[in-house]
């Protein structure tokens, strides 16, 4: 039995069933979010004494990792732009190449999180290094998983486009709908915790 | 040039609009990336800091949502699930706020 809705729109939204269904699962990562940036304000506003980001942590390193994430989001929406206009191959090299910038996120996170080990600072440290490793850590794990659903996309995932390339433009419309979020949630990490 | 042809070249064209709109976007996204930290490095007075810095932060945050999410023009559906988040959200980064007008750091 094929899925319905998978291109053509619904009467009643007027949308496919994968646009509503990641608008939905986004509206829940904005609480999921929400809940710890909520807890960020409470620990900092109850705390005595509370450290500037920028004594703390690495603030060029984290200016390299927003370029990196905004260039990414700039390649994944190029990459769904090549569908649009029927360019299967200039879609590969986007698509590559945002999951490549998603990697170089990840090695340069890696880096910070060594030196911070290294010099002996833990999320049981202090409590803003405890809301910084949570909130660092969980969007990792966001890109790390919108890392693994481009790379299907580009890898296995792309036979689809011979065989119904509607259907696989809306999918990676949706992917890329997901990695802006994960774009969107830095954008607001990056000031809140290293330059405040 | 038949119907079909006229679609295509007008889709096709479509497209580069929005390419050059991408574009246009990452540059500005880039610029106030640089805004940012060149703020940061004045050390301002916190709440300052904190304002400006969010202010600049929701306008990236909106290029991006506007322009390479595609909300600028999206069906009326996605816009009230997300206000309906929004309101939500709010009340969420409110709570800290209802905490302290509640006496609680009072001591």
């Amino acid at each position: 039995m094929d899925i319905p809705y998978t291109v053509e729109l619904r009467r009643d939204t007027g949308l496919n069933n994968g646009k509503i269904g990641i608008w939905l699962f986004l509206a829940s990562e904005v609480m999921l979010f929400g809940a710890l940036f909520a807890t960020y304000i409470l620990l900092r506003t109850g705390a005595q004494t509370w450290p500037r980001g920028d004594t703390i942590l690495n603030v060029p390193l984290a200016t390299f990792n927003t370029i990196v994430l905004i260039s990414s989001s700039v390649t994944m929406v190029m990459a769904w732009a090549s569908l649009m206009r029927g360019r299967f191959g200039t879609f590969r090299l986007y698509m590559g190449g945002t999951v490549l910038l998603g990697f170089v996120f990840l090695v340069v996170k890696y880096f910070e999180y060594s030196h911070k080990f290294h010099d002996g600072l833990f999320p049981s440290t202090n409590n803003f290094l405890a809301i910084y490793f949570t909130l660092t850590g969980l969007h990792m794990l966001h890109v790390m998983g919108g890392m693994a659903v481009n790379a299907y996309f580009w890898g296995p995932g792309a036979k689809q486009w011979k065989t119904d390339p509607a259907w696989f433009t809306n999918r990676v419309e949706n992917s890329g709908l997901f990695w802006h979020f994960v774009d969107l949630v830095w954008i607001f990490l990056f000031p809140t915790l290293y330059l405040l | 040039m038949t119907s079909d042809h006229a679609a295509a070249s007008d889709h096709a064209a479509d497209i580069d609009k929005h390419v050059r709109i991408y574009i246009t976007v990452f540059v500005t996204l880039m610029v106030l990336t640089i805004i940012t930290v060149l703020i940061a490095r004045v050390h301002l007075p916190i709440p300052i800091a904190i304002s400006v810095a969010m202010l600049v932060a929701i306008i990236k945050g909106s290029l991006v949502a506007c322009y390479f999410m595609h909300l600028i023009s999206e069906k009326k559906l996605i816009y009230a699930v997300l206000g309906l988040t929004l309101a939500f959200f709010v009340v969420l980064l409110a709570l800290p706020a209802l905490t302290h007008a509640d006496g609680y750091w009072i001591h």
